[in-house]
This record gives C-alpha cells, sequence and structure tokens, in this order.
C-alpha cells in the first residue's frame, strides 16, 4: 500500500529530523519526505496538519501475560492496547508460565504474534532455567528461536556466582543481559520505599541500598567480564548516580525507567492505593527528580511502560497483599509527552528517550533488530499520528488493555494517538 | 483528598487512625469517654444509645482482650454484638476480605470492628461499605491501632490533666507497633511539648524523627525527667533474629526497672498496652508499682470504646 502522510510535523529524534513536512510510503517503508517522488501515487492519503508523526513507540518492558496469565492479559488485547498507545514494537519479560527459558516455548509465542500480525514482539529469554537463579537456560538455542537477550525478569539471583557465570557465558556468545538492580535480601517482604511514608503507614520497606548494592555488584562483574549489560526500571537517585559514574568510566551499560516513575513518588500512595503498587517501589520527591535529571541528560537511556496487567482481585486487597504492577501500554506516550511539558523539554528530547533511546538498545541487542523506532529512508513504516493538544481520561472504560488498574485512573492526559501504521499498514485507527 | 474518616460535614464517621484528625475530634471522644467512666460504678451499667444496631466484630488476627472490651463497650450501649473470627472460617476457605463484608453487609451490619494482619486494610473495607456503615479500627499491621491510641490520651489527661507542658517518652518496639504510632499521632496533636521514641536502633523505623519526636537509643537520657512512659510490648518472635540477640540483653538495656525509672520525673506514670512479658520490657516491680497506670488504661478502654462507636455511629450517612 502506497500513503502519503500529508502535513504534519515529523519528529525522528534518531534522524534529527523536526519539521513540518509529507511523507511518502510504500511496501511497508519510508519512502521520501518532502516531495511525492516521480510516479508515486498514494493510495491513501492521511491529513496530519496539525498533528505529530512519530517513530512507532519502543517499549522495552511490556508483560502481555501469555503464555499462563491469560485471565490477565492476551496477546490479542494487550497488543491492541499497545497499537492504541503509538507502540509498534515491544519486548516481553520471560516470567510468563511457564517461563521463556525453552526454545519450543518461544518459537510458539512468535508463531503466535506473527498469526495476529500487529506490533513486533521481541521476547526476553530466561537467564536461568525458571527463573530460578540455579541453571544457565541454553542461551545459544533461544537466540536462534527469537529471544534478544536475557533476563531474571523480577527475579533476582540469589547466588552470585551463578550471577557471574550466567556473565560469562553470555560474554561467550555476545547476548546481551537485561537485569533488575535489588538485593533480595534487602528487598525481601518489602512493599514500599523505605522512608517516613512508608514507616507512616506501617509499610515494610525496601531500602534505596537494594538497588545501589545490586548495582556496584553487578558493575563490578561486569568490569571482570566484560559483559554488555542494560539495566531495567531504576528507581533511586543514588542508583542513577550509579549509572551516571558506569557510564563515565566506559562500561557497557544502558538503563530505563518505567514511565510511572517519571511521575509519582511514594506520598501519591495515599491512602493505601493499591494501584500505586509497584515493583520497584515508587520513592521519594529526590529521587523523582533525579530520574528526570537523568532522562534529561542521557544517563537514562529510555522510558517503557513496564506494563503489568492485574485483574481485579490481585488489587482489591490491603497494599501489601495487592500485587505490584499497572497497566502502562496506552499512557507510555501521554506520559512522555506529560514529562514533556511539566519539565519543560523540547519534544524532540522527551520522545527519544521512547523511540530512538530503545531502539538502539534493541540494535545492541539484536543484530537484525536495526531500525526500530526510527524513521530514516528505508526504514520500516512504523509510525503513529498523534494529536498533541487533545487530552484524553484515563478510564476503565477508555482503557483497552485487558487490567485497568493505573496510579493515573480518573487523570486527563495529553496526547491521543490518531493512528498507527505498523509496517505500511494501518494498524489501529482512533473511532472518535 | 479528603480524609476517609470525615464524612462531608467533617463528622467521624470511620476511626481508623489518629494521624490527620482534628484536635477538636480527638478531644470530642475523650469528653464523650468521660461522661461513660461513672457507668462502670452502677447497677445498671447500660445506655441505650446504639439500641437495635448491629456491631460486627472482625477479627481476621487473634485477639481475646481487645475483642472483649469492644464487645463489653457494644453491649453496655445496648447494641446486639456479633463476634467473627475470620482466620478461622472464610478466609481459610479463599473468601476475599471485600467478599466477607459484603456478605455481613448483607445481614444489616451498622457497624464494623475490625483487625487485620496487614496496615490499611480498614480503608479498604471502608472505601467499599454502604455510606450508613462505619468501620472502627481494632489493629492493622504495624499502621494503627486508633482506640489504644485514644485511651492512652484518655489516661494521662486524667492522671496530668493538661498536655501541654508533658514530655512522654515511648520505649521499646516502635518498628513494628502500630500502638506507638497511634500514640505519636495523637501525643503531637494535643500538643504535647516533647514526644520522645526510645529503642535501639533495629527496632525503630526509617524517618521516625519526621514524625514530630525525638528519637534516642539510651533509654536511661529517653527517659530522663520524663512525665509519661509508655511501654511497648515485644513479641517473642523478635527474639533471637538478626533484630535482637537476646531477651535478657533487650531488658538489661531497655527494660523498666526501678533504677532506671527514678530518672524520670517523681510523679511519673507508667503505662503499657498489654499483654505484658514481666522482665523483658517491664520489671514486675514496676508493673505493680505505685507509678503503675496499667490497669486503669484497661477500665478506660471500655469507656473510649463506647464513646468511638456512639461518635461514629452519630455521624450522618
Amino acid at each position: 500500500m502506497k500513503l502519503q502522510i500529508k502535513n504534519g510535523r515529523v519528529i525522528d529524534p534518531a534522524n534529527k529530523r523536526d519539521q513540518q513536512t509529507d511523507l511518502f510510503v510504500a511496501d511497508g517503508h519510508v519512502l521520501a519526505f518532502g516531495q511525492a517522488p516521480a510516479g508515486f501515487k498514494a493510495e491513501r492519503v492521511i491529513d496530519a496538519s496539525g498533528k505529530l508523526v512519530v517513530p512507532g513507540l519502543v517499549d522495552l518492558a511490556a508483560r502481555l501475560r501469555e503464555p499462563g496469565f491469560e485471565y490477565r492479559g492476551t496477546l490479542a488485547s494487550e497488543m491492541r492496547a499497545a497499537l492504541a498507545g503509538g507502540i509498534t514494537s515491544l519486548v516481553l519479560p520471560p516470567d510468563t508460565d511457564p517461563t521463556l527459558d525453552e526454545p519450543g516455548l518461544v518459537e510458539m509465542l512468535k508463531h503466535r504474534a506473527r498469526q495476529l500480525a500487529q506490533v513486533n514482539l521481541y521476547p526476553l529469554g530466561a537467564m536461568t532455567v525458571g527463573l530460578k537463579g540455579e541453571t544457565l537456560t541454553e542461551m545459544a538455542e533461544l537466540t536462534d528461536a527469537g529471544c534478544i537477550a536475557f533476563s531474571q525478569a523480577d527475579t533476582p539471583v540469589i547466588d552470585t556466582t551463578v550471577l557471574l557465570r550466567a556473565m560469562q557465558y553470555a560474554r561467550t556468545f555476545d547476548f546481551m543481559l537485561w537485569l533488575r538492580a535489588q538485593d533480595p535480601w534487602l528487598a525481601k517482604g518489602g512493599v514500599a520505599a523505605s522512608g517516613a511514608y512508608a514507616s507512616r503507614l506501617g509499610l515494610p520497606g525496601i531500602p534505596q541500598q537494594a538497588e545501589t548494592i545490586a548495582l556496584n555488584t553487578l558493575f563490578d562483574l561486569q568490569r571482570t567480564t566484560g559483559v554488555r549489560l542494560h539495566l531495567c526500571r531504576l528507581s533511586s537517585a543514588a542508583g542513577i548516580d550509579l549509572v551516571r559514574a558506569a557510564k563515565q568510566e566506559g562500561l557497557a551499560v544502558t538503563c530505563d525507567v518505567s514511565a510511572n516513575h517519571v511521575h509519582l513518588t511514594d506520598v501519591d500512595i495515599g491512602y493505601y492505593d493499591s494501584n500505586f503498587r509497584l515493583d520497584p517501589p515508587l520513592r521519594g520527591q529526590r529521587d523523582r527528580d533525579a530520574i528526570r535529571a537523568g532522562l534529561a541528560d542521557g544517563t537514562i537511556d529510555v522510558v517503557c511502560s513496564d506494563h503489568t496487567p492485574v485483574d481485579d482481585e490481585g488489587k482489591m486487597l490491603p497494599f501489601a497483599e495487592a500485587e505490584p504492577g499497572s497497566t502502562g501500554l496506552e499512557l507510555l506516550l501521554s506520559l512522555t509527552l506529560k514529562w514533556a511539558q511539566d519539565a519543560k523539554v523540547p519534544l524532540v528530547d522527551a520522545l527519544a528517550r521512547v523511540t530512538s533511546g530503545p531502539g538502539r538498545v534493541l540494535a545492541a541487542s539484536s543484530s537484525a533488530i536495526a531500525s526500530a523506532g526510527q524513521l530514516g529512508i528505508g526504514a520500516p513504516a512504523d509510525l503513529c499520528i498523534v494529536d498533541p493538544s487533545a487530552y484524553w481520561q484515563v478510564s476503565r472504560q477508555s482503557l483497552l488493555s485487558q487490567s485497568k488498574h493505573t496510579p493515573f485512573l480518573g487523570i486527563d492526559l495529553p496526547g491521543r494517538v490518531q493512528t498507527t501504521i505498523v509496517r505500511g499498514q494501518v494498524a489501529w485507527e482512533f473511532a472518535g | 483528598m479528603r480524609n476517609p474518616q470525615l464524612n462531608r460535614h467533617g463528622e467521624l464517621t470511620h476511626l481508623i487512625t489518629t494521624e490527620g484528625l482534628p484536635r477538636d475530634i480527638l478531644t470530642h471522644i475523650l469528653d464523650t469517654a468521660q461522661t461513660f467512666v461513672p457507668l462502670a460504678d452502677r447497677d445498671v451499667k447500660k445506655v441505650p444509645l446504639l439500641r437495635g444496631k448491629s456491631v460486627f466484630n472482625l477479627f481476621f488476627e487473634n485477639s481475646t482482650r481487645t475483642r472483649t472490651t469492644f464487645e463489653i463497650a457494644a453491649k453496655r450501649l445496648s447494641a446486639d454484638v456479633f463476634n467473627l473470627n475470620i482466620n478461622v472460617s472464610s478466609a481459610a476457605k479463599g473468601e476475599t476480605l471485600l467478599d466477607t463484608i459484603a456478605n455481613l453487609s448483607a445481614m444489616q451490619a451498622d457497624l464494623f470492628v475490625v483487625r487485620h494482619e496487614a496496615s490499611g486494610a480498614p480503608y479498604l473495607i471502608a472505601q467499599h461499605v454502604a455510606p450508613h456503615v462505619h468501620v472502627v479500627n481494632a489493629g492493622d499491621g504495624r499502621h494503627a491501632h486508633p482506640t489504644q491510641g485514644l485511651l492512652d490520651m484518655y489516661t494521662i489527661r486524667h492522671f496530668k490533666k493538661d498536655f501541654a507542658n508533658l514530655t512522654v517518652a515511648v520505649v521499646g518496639d516502635i518498628l513494628h507497633s502500630r500502638v506507638a504510632r497511634s500514640n505519636i499521632h495523637a501525643l503531637t496533636t494535643l500538643g504535647v511539648a516533647e514526644v520522645r521514641a526510645v529503642g535501639p536502633l533495629t527496632l525503630l523505623p526509617s524517618g521516625l524523627d519526621q514524625m514530630g519526636v525525638r528519637v534516642f537509643t539510651d533509654m536511661k537520657e529517653g527517659i530522663k525527667g520524663a512525665d509519661v512512659i509508655i511501654m511497648l510490648r515485644l513479641q517473642n518472635e523478635r527474639m533471637g533474629g538478626a533484630l535482637l540477640p537476646s531477651a535478657h540483653e533487650y531488658f538489661k538495656h531497655y527494660g523498666l526497672t526501678e533504677e532506671k525509672l527514678a530518672l524520670a520525673k517523681s510523679d511519673c506514670i507508667v503505662m503499657h498496652p498489654g499483654p505484658m512479658n514481666r522482665g523483658v520490657e517491664i520489671d514486675s516491680a514496676v508493673a505493680d508499682g505505685p507509678h503503675s497506670v496499667i490497669l486503669n488504661q484497661v477500665t478506660f478502654g471500655i469507656a473510649v470504646r463506647m464513646a468511638v462507636m456512639s461518635i461514629v455511629a452519630g455521624a450522618s450517612a
């Protein structure tokens, strides 16, 4: 299909493009900007006047809950939510049931996703069998099956020797590890950030040292093994300082934060609102400010949705007993725009954290993914058209995700996705 | 965000925590309790304030003493009282907290007295009951035990008349104590000059200094010149792990003995929410001695719980 997207403001951080122009798509790829190439005849013209035309968002952490937790979300329901949020590529953590520790499972998941033919799905393989932190998985086989890197999801490795071996083995094949930094002992039993607010509420806390100690361990082992690391969901100011220093030192490290943590602090938990039960926990004002500063100066490469569908039963419980996690696919773009607005960050820089930034992490993970999150000529035409001035209310009715639980329920957010295009095909359109 | 304990008229409709309640409401509860105290010495101990109302004691965590005092208080208000130990009935069958509440609401409950092991559980219940149904927290996790806090305030006012110039020391396992939190919030709201928290660093929660208290790790320093000492119960299961090495060492440094008590003011009162571990946090000579008002606390506890139940039940829907 030949497409002409007319008169939009094209923002493509990877190629430093921010201009009012026309975009031409043919055969699923970006063909040209500005003037139609000779002989180009559009089969469809989309008027994008007053809208942003942005690379399809790349989300580095989205649990679609298949296989194993279909009552909380399915590939079909959550991929639709992704498209409604302008996301065209997403990475699946391996904490499904069973976990993604066998090539057959990964092939089946890829096959299911291909049948649905919507969003580009990139699974992370389990680093250890059953995520138990004991036995290494067949990383090479899993890579052949389609895994782009290896991860423990939210389950830390307790035995540091296993962590060292996993790094050595991954380095052998130059596979990347995507790891959370959370000391299992200090985090044990905790449900909120340690500090005055958790103490008032009588909730067991997780101190920031859970993050900094784990980061120091990871960096030290990285120095001896040379493995490349992507650090997932940082939460503390002290942790971000460590990553900044590691980058200055020259360690091969990238990192992300969840969109929730760009906006919220522990005080927002209010009267035990279980929609604010998240992993890692929300921390203080200073931590949130450090997250924003880290995003602005490039220490933090990526904002992800950390999409974790939880059903009503999992949330209608006292705070400490409630399941952590929130739905996020449909909020990622809006929360990024809101951050740009609040912190007066130029749009092109803010959007880099959900397009070119995660695109680079994908490219570093797998040579097969060269051009996610950008709109260079010849790149796959994965993009979304956004009305930046339209506000929408986050509500049970407006969310397409099977999970209706997010800390932003009832809040008006900026940015309505009008159209999402995957490989040159209109995959989703806002019905109005 | 409106305080969920208050209705739109600013009346107390649930009692969940002493934190954030206006001083007027705390004082009103204490004044009301004062009118109920003489009832205990009368032949007929009942008043008809809750006649025809159904009070459900929902205890998801075992407690004979607290449940009994609530039961006595409700019966003296002429309510019909139903006791349910949920941990042995529906919770074991997998029924959720909200299912239990919905079922009991369908039995026309007017007031739930709730004890739950999870901090914040009474808020969840209060959010899901009909507007005319009231919730009184009888202890949730480490968060709050507001009727204990209020009966402690009543006891202090009874013996000291005024809160303004007092130094009050709360001693022991602050980390796990809902009683400590409820006391600290009530004391600071009622304008006590100095609230102190005393304990080893393993039992002091982080950010405690931001609750308006002075923190002490040395008990002798912490109780020096105190008008009131509130000793906290130390649960046996805290012993011998990474929190405390032994009961023996704890008693030596944080147990209240006559020798340590001599550092406080000569008219200092000693309180304890019970049940006491004699020889662990408090010496028998002190517990039974002239400074102890521990049994007065129990008596006042019934009047304070009557006051709380009659006040929340009187709030408009």
